[in-house]
């Protein structure tokens, strides 16, 4: 017993060990983010603040009048805009993906095999080629620093409409058409059938969308034009050009870009780590 | 049209129609525009355009900037695939040994930085790597060795970002790899103990040939993956120091939206397609023929 329990403590150490490095950088992103401007810049660094302040968050999230002039790195702005622009990717793309993903699964129409083909190889497209046209098309319908512009690319889910049928490709057929004997139709038996038995992987979808959504950064950077229209990826990256040498104030805005991704998806990381194994599971 | 049929083709018109819209449909676009001179001129008046066939090919073959890049995104891609996916596989096997307890909670903790904004990371790791007063540098003097210039030697600058991106991603994989882990064939792991093999011989014999396909398609997406490298160098470095670390994604960008040479950055876009889809297709080529996938 006693090799199995050295085995047992470096074993665990190591993993305790290395959860802490993995962890060293988030927790540092914090506590620099209280610390009085210019704190962190000493050797040794200081992990600790020697006295909390809230200054960084301050400067960063209010706006405010100097000589004259208005001050602002409009984050509270940008907050609200990912806020919004996730919230409507994750709800639309829910609603554009979950009946097709079933219906690629049960519903039987013509032409269902060799669309599922081509969308199976339109996974390998990178995104990257369609952003050029796409900037000029959305040029000319007015759709450049819009909402909609932002969000409209995202709602192209090969992906998620993939994922959503191989849930359903679980669903019993003998279910399905037992309902169809009884009279049902086909938008009552997706309502009352199939939606509650997708349940879960629509948590899981939800979460996939949103905090794909909420971190996307090429597409919004280019866009986004307006200042008042930026998204906290976005917004974070013009004030890191021009504050770099802020430590403390550019902590304090990755906190605040960091923070409402982790408390959603700590609460919920189950589906989401479930979500991902199914995905890679069938390859 | 049965009843299933119009209902099916209600429920994926929608997103059918929005994938040709935006995926498609520029796609095929972004070939025509490769083909034209569409500059800044062009934004203000379409008139401005004209064919050049394949001309912005051969000008960036003649740039040096995009041949720096490629090989930047290569090196990038042969650096960090082996660094992320040992990370990955080596985080999976200390989580998988039977002796350590509380793995969901370790699970999460190492997966957390894998969901957070790459953007708001990058600027926490621009200031880890700081040469005076970053933790890196100190914990290296702790182990009395030098501070290291990481964000501003050209010859650091792509281990640096991929010390972060590696930080970022290897949660991803570690939890592939726990899943493909737990399916090894005990009894044969059993057996290769009973038979006197050692720790590396079963991990060589029975559980490298167990994992084996999911580690090959984990490399391969990683691949893709690296090559698509664009928020961390435009973050951290903004593509320097002495353009060690622009990417072809960042030379496209700036091309594109910077200097608004669409026609060119489009060039750049279908190059960067061309290059993914090769490899990856070859990566599965080999796989196949040794049947590892």
């Amino acid at each position: 017993m006693g090799r199995r329990r050295t085995r047992a403590i470096v074993a665990n150490s190591l993993v305790a060990l290395l959860t802490a490095v993995t962890l060293v950088p988030l927790v540092w992103m914090v506590t620099v983010s209280f610390m009085p401007r210019g704190a962190s810049s000493q050797f040794p660094p200081p992990f600790w603040p020697e006295r909390w302040s809230w200054e960084n968050y301050y400067e960063l999230l209010v706006r405010r009048e100097i000589d004259g002039a208005w001050f602002d790195y409009r984050v509270l702005p940008a907050l609200g805009n990912s806020l919004l622009i996730a919230v409507l990717a994750t709800v639309l793309g829910l609603l554009l993906t979950i009946p097709a993903g079933y219906a690629f699964a049960k519903l039987r129409f013509t032409g269902r095999e060799r669309l599922l083909k081509l969308l199976i190889a339109g996974l390998v497209v990178p995104g990257q080629v369609a952003m050029l046209p796409l900037f000029l098309l959305f040029k000319e319908l007015g759709l450049v620093n819009s909402y909609a512009g932002v969000i409209l690319p995202g709602l192209a889910g090969i992906f998620s409409v993939l994922f959503v049928r191989q849930a359903a490709l679980a669903i019993p057929d003998e279910m399905l058409d037992a309902a169809r004997l009884d009279g049902a139709s086909e938008a009552r038996i997706f309502r009352s059938i199939v939606l509650p038995l997708l349940a879960p992987i629509t948590v899981t979808l939800a979460l996939f969308l949103f905090l794909g959504s909420w971190n996307d950064f090429l597409w919004p950077l280019i866009v986004l034009t307006d200042q008042h229209k930026y998204t906290l990826p976005v917004a974070v990256a013009a004030i890191v050009r021009e504050h770099a040498q802020d430590g403390e104030l550019m902590m304090a805005a990755s906190v605040v870009t960091t923070l409402p991704v982790l408390l959603i998806f700590l609460p919920l990381q189950r589906y989401y780590i479930s979500g991902l194994l199914g995905g890679s599971i069938k390859g | 049209m049965s009843s299933q049929e119009r209902t099916a083709w209600l429920f994926t018109a929608p997103v059918l129609a929005i994938i040709v819209a935006v995926l498609v449909l520029p796609v095929t676009l972004a070939l025509a525009l490769s083909l034209t001179d569409y500059s800044i001129y062009a934004l203000a008046d379409w008139d401005n355009v004209r064919f050049v066939g394949l001309g912005n090919f051969q000008e960036l073959l003649r740039t040096a900037l995009f041949w720096r890049a490629l090989a930047n995104t290569a090196l990038f891609a042969v650096l960090g695939v082996p660094m992320a996916i040992g990370a990955s596989l080596g985080a999976a096997l200390l989580l998988h040994d039977t002796t350590v307890r509380w793995k969901a909670l370790w699970r999460v903790a190492l997966f957390a930085p894998y969901v957070t904004s790459v953007v708001a990371t990058a600027v926490v790791w621009r200031f880890l790597l700081n040469t005076r007063f970053g933790l890196i540098n100190y914990a290296l003097s702790w182990l009395g060795l030098p501070p290291v210039d990481w964000l501003g030697d050209p010859h650091a600058s792509i281990p640096a970002i991929l010390l972060f991106v590696t930080w970022k991603i290897f949660g991803y994989n570690m939890i592939v790899f726990t899943a493909a882990l737990s399916a090894v064939p005990q009894d044969l792991m059993e057996a290769a103990r009973l038979d006197g093999a050692s720790r590396w011989g079963r991990f060589r014999h029975v559980t490298l040939p167990a994992i084996g396909p999911t580690l090959l398609l984990a490399s391969v997406m990683s691949v893709a993956g690296f090559l698509q490298i664009f928020a961390e160098p435009y973050v951290m470095t903004l593509g320097g120091p002495a353009q060690s670390t622009v990417t072809v994604l960042y030379f496209m960008f700036d091309e594109g939206f910077k200097w608004w040479n669409l026609g060119q950055a489009s060039a750049v876009a279908l190059i960067l397609f061309v290059l993914i889809l090769t490899i990856t297709f070859v990566e599965t080529r080999i796989g196949k023929r040794n049947q590892w996938l």
